[in-house]
């Protein structure tokens, strides 16, 4: 195994999550994206740590799952206060703050 | 190491697959559920490279508790169980030129680093064991870990206080 198979398969779905979260208006889909560019950052460290023989690439990978269960949690309810007070999730229609 | 690799092509084909149809299906549940073939593809690569704890941690946190949250999400939010036209923004194919430049770019600059670094067999073989990684967690990284800890617990709260009806 080479470790550029990893670290490509981690582009891949890298530049994936990115057409995602620039191409969607649903806020959900959005945060899916953001789930496969989490994962794709996974995908390295796991690839270097065993590359460097040591465990600290799955430390830091177990790190990044808590984190993003932070921030899916917090996301899915910030999605669900836009729906409530604008009863819709596209973000194109979430243009408060634009001048 | 053949069937090692026979096996990463297969999954890495399956979740590239998934994943594409995860950014273009117009039908929110089957988003979620690719999602769930390419989280569950994710922790194979793990399995694969001897990263069994992450492995199953990915399964348990990302199928069993992420995907789930979506699945409410989309309840809560009422979409439209479906197919959906107004999915996708209007400037797509803007999003896909930089995705496919981004990717160009790192594809040039992995090959280049990185063209004949052979995944160490021997890390392979004998994997980075649960005990291994417990003894990192709790010995030389236990402050970042109680900040996880400590982020989770306010996290937690924070979707509650967001999420609350007045």
């Amino acid at each position: 195994m080479w470790l550029n198979q990893f670290l490509l398969l981690g582009a891949v779905l890298f530049c994936i999550g990115v057409y995602g979260v620039l191409a969607r208006r649903n806020g959900v889909m959005v945060l899916m994206s953001i789930e496969l560019i989490l994962n794709a950052v996974n995908i390295n460290f796991i690839a270097f740590g065993a590359y460097h023989g040591t465990p600290i690439g799955q430390v830091f990978a177990l790190f990044v799952i808590a984190v993003a269960a932070a921030e899916v949690g917090v996301g899915l309810a910030i999605v669900l206060l836009i729906y409530r007070n604008r009863s819709s999730i596209d973000l194109e229609s979430a243009n408060l703050l634009k001048g | 190491m053949v069937a090692q690799n026979i096996f990463f092509a297969i999954i890495a084909l399956a979740m590239v697959a998934s994943a594409v149809r995860v950014v273009t299906t117009k039908n929110i549940l089957h988003a979620a559920l690719y999602l769930v073939v390419v989280l569950a593809g994710v922790a194979a690569q793990f399995i694969i490279t001897g990263a069994e704890f992450t492995g199953v941690t990915q399964v348990l946190v990302y199928i069993g508790a992420v995907i789930v949250l979506f699945l409410f999400g989309i309840m809560l939010t009422r979409a439209r169980i479906g197919r959906e036209e107004h999915v996708d923004g209007e400037r797509r194919w803007i999003a896909g030129v930089v995705a496919l430049m981004l990717f160009a770019v790192m594809t040039y600059a992995l090959v280049d680093a990185f063209d004949t670094e052979a995944l160490d067999a021997r890390a392979v073989l004998e994997p980075q064991t649960t005990e291994m990684v417990s003894d990192a967690i709790f010995h030389d990284y236990l402050i970042p870990f109680e900040a996880v800890s400590f982020l989770l617990l306010a996290a937690l709260i924070g979707a509650i206080v967001v999420a609350r009806r007045e």
